[in-house]
């Protein structure tokens, strides 16, 4: 579904990204983990068109991602729920929402969508006339996945969900990132937190400066004496 | 009375310049210090169909098509190719087309002022006093076009657009928004509110000339810092702030050899009271 071969990013003279490939296939949950500054979030923002590559290749459905600019992306069914959330601070819940899905043009289908989110999210339900820079952290990343599952995702990205959250949330966005996945939406995740991520990835890669030192499935990984000491603490 | 309502319409004339300049700062971050030279183009816009064709609202419509077109022009030509250049380069870039525009009116108008006359409005008596109907009309014209403003921004999906670019350009492309259709349109928006500008400005001041762009711009520019830069109602605010105090500063004898330095004073105040403008928003810093 999403293939990614030989991506080079450069930041002026900082190369972050040093000739990265993975693959994601339909209906899996693949994670990305890695340390701080081990070029995740770049590898996300280069995906959905925020950044440009130096070199390499982004296919998404046998298109080249690299050639289309990033407001098209989403229509083409990739949602990316980006680091730090930045939800629009200054609209409303529900704004928010329907700038989410600003590529449906099906009234309906809009209506339909904001019942699938608020189904999952009833808390961005209550407060739906809310602003949403005044909405707590977890409500504001609650905010940021419902916002993204408005425009239909075949495939989502989010980077760091569980960021600055307290354990109870954390749960609680990892058990709605199964639901979404168990609805058939593929799930690229990106995350610091790797016991968690790597409890309910497929597959997984793990990053270090710029490379994939490390892929294979989640459950192995866990099991990598490795991971184990970099990663999980142990 | 009669200063007030003189100061509400100066105010709106300010407001509607004071809007483009907010409105291209907050979406595109840039300064267009061109935009008062827009004005100038819609008054000789004015000037020009007045003289073939007589009638003073076709003159009004062509002045806003002219302004718009131009408007539009001037970002594609000048600023979408600086896009993410320093913002200096962006400014000095801006003082060209500046330049440019002033000195083309010039070649074909000349340097001097010449006279436009869009009617004759004379002024209704309330009481004693008497009110300039030219300054009822731009207040109550003013406040349509700003309301309409305001509806299209918080209603349509373009203007939910403007504000979600105004916020977080990334952001707002990864909900698919378009950012450069988004910036092309505000420039037209502004540029066309320009042109009733300079509408509302004949019909107080009839006559034009290469520079007539350049005080109102400065006063409302300033309006638009008062009012905190970025911010829509704030530009709003600000522009009728400074009519206001422009109007009763200089019915006051004493004071009115001052006017201009009470303006930018009031702007300095605010500055060190509020140093993000009344209504404007200290902006988070995006990771
Ligand atoms: N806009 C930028 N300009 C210059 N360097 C950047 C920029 N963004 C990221 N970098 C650098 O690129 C490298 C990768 O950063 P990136 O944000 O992708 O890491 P990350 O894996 O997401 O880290 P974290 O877990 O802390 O979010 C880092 O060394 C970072 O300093
Ligand atoms: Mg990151």
């Amino acid at each position: 579904m999403l293939k990614i071969e030989n991506l080079e990013v450069n930041y002026g003279m900082i190369k972050a990204i040093k000739g990265v490939s993975f693959e994601v296939n339909q209906g899996e949950v693949i994670a990305l983990i890695g340390a701080n500054g081990a070029g995740k979030t770049t590898i996300l923002h280069t995906i959905t068109g925020l950044v440009a590559a130096k070199a390499g290749k982004i296919e998404f459905e046998g298109q080249d991602l690299l050639k289309i600019p990033a407001h098209k992306i989403v229509g083409m069914g990739m949602a990316h729920v980006p680091e730090g959330r930045r939800i629009f601070q200054e609209l409303t819940v529900y704004e928010n929402l329907k700038l989410g899905a600003f590529i449906v043009n099906d009234k309906k289908r809009i209506e339909k969508n904001l019942e699938y989110v608020y189904a999952h999210f009833p808390r961005l339900k209550e407060r739906k006339n809310q602003i949403a820079g005044t909405l707590s952290g977890g409500e504001q990343q609650m905010l940021a996945m419902g916002r993204a599952l408005m425009s239909n995702p075949k495939i989502i990205l989010m980077d760091e969900p569980s960021m600055g959250l307290s354990p109870i949330l954390v749960s609680e966005i990892f058990q709605i990132i199964k639901e979404v996945s168990a609805d058939g939406t593929t799930v690229l995740l990106v995350e610091q937190n790797a016991k968690k991520a790597l409890a309910i990835a497929d597959r997984a890669y793990v990053l270090e400066t710029g490379n994939i030192a490390l892929s294979g499935d989640a459950k192995e990984l866990m099991n990598d004496e490795n991971i184990k000491k970099a990663y999980l603490g142990e | 009375m009669s200063t007030l309502i003189d100061g509400l319409s100066l105010g709106s004339i300010y407001a509607l310049i004071a809007l483009g300049y907010t409105m291209v700062y907050g979406i595109a971050k840039m300064l267009n210090f061109a935009h008062g030279d827009v004005i100038m183009v819609g008054a000789y816009a004015i000037l020009s169909t007045i003289a073939l064709l007589g009638s003073p609202i076709a003159a009004i419509v062509v002045a806003i098509l002219v302004c718009t077109v131009l408007g539009i022009f001037i970002e594609k030509l000048a600023y979408k190719p600086l896009r993410g250049a320093s913002p200096l380069a962006v400014l000095i870039t801006a003082i060209g087309v500046s330049y440019f525009l002033q000195s083309v009116a010039q070649l074909i108008y000349g340097a001097k002022s010449q006279p436009v006359t869009i009617g004759n409005f004379g002024s209704v008596a309330v009481g004693d006093t008497k009110i300039s109907l030219a300054a009822i009309i731009t207040l109550a014209a003013g406040a349509v076009i700003m309301s309409a403003l305001t509806l299209f921004i918080k209603k349509t999906k373009m203007g939910r657009a403007m504000l979600a670019v105004s916020e977080d350009r990334g952001a707002a492309q990864l909900m698919g928004i378009n950012v450069n259709k988004v910036i092309t349109v505000t420039f037209a928006i502004g540029s066309a509110l320009a042109a009733f500008a300079s509408t509302f400005y004949l019909m107080q001041i009839p006559s034009t000339s290469p520079t007539l762009g350049a005080m109102p711009g400065i006063k409302a520019f300033t309006a638009a810092v008062i009012g905190g830069i970025g911010s829509i109602p704030g530009a709003m605010i600000g522009g009728m702030l400074l009519g206001i105090i422009e109007k009763i500063s200089l019915s006051i004898p004493v004071l009115a050899p001052y006017t201009t330095a009470l303006e930018f004073s009031l702007l300095i105040l605010i500055l060190l009271v509020k140093p993000t403008g009344l209504l404007g928003k200290l902006k988070r810093e995006k990771v």
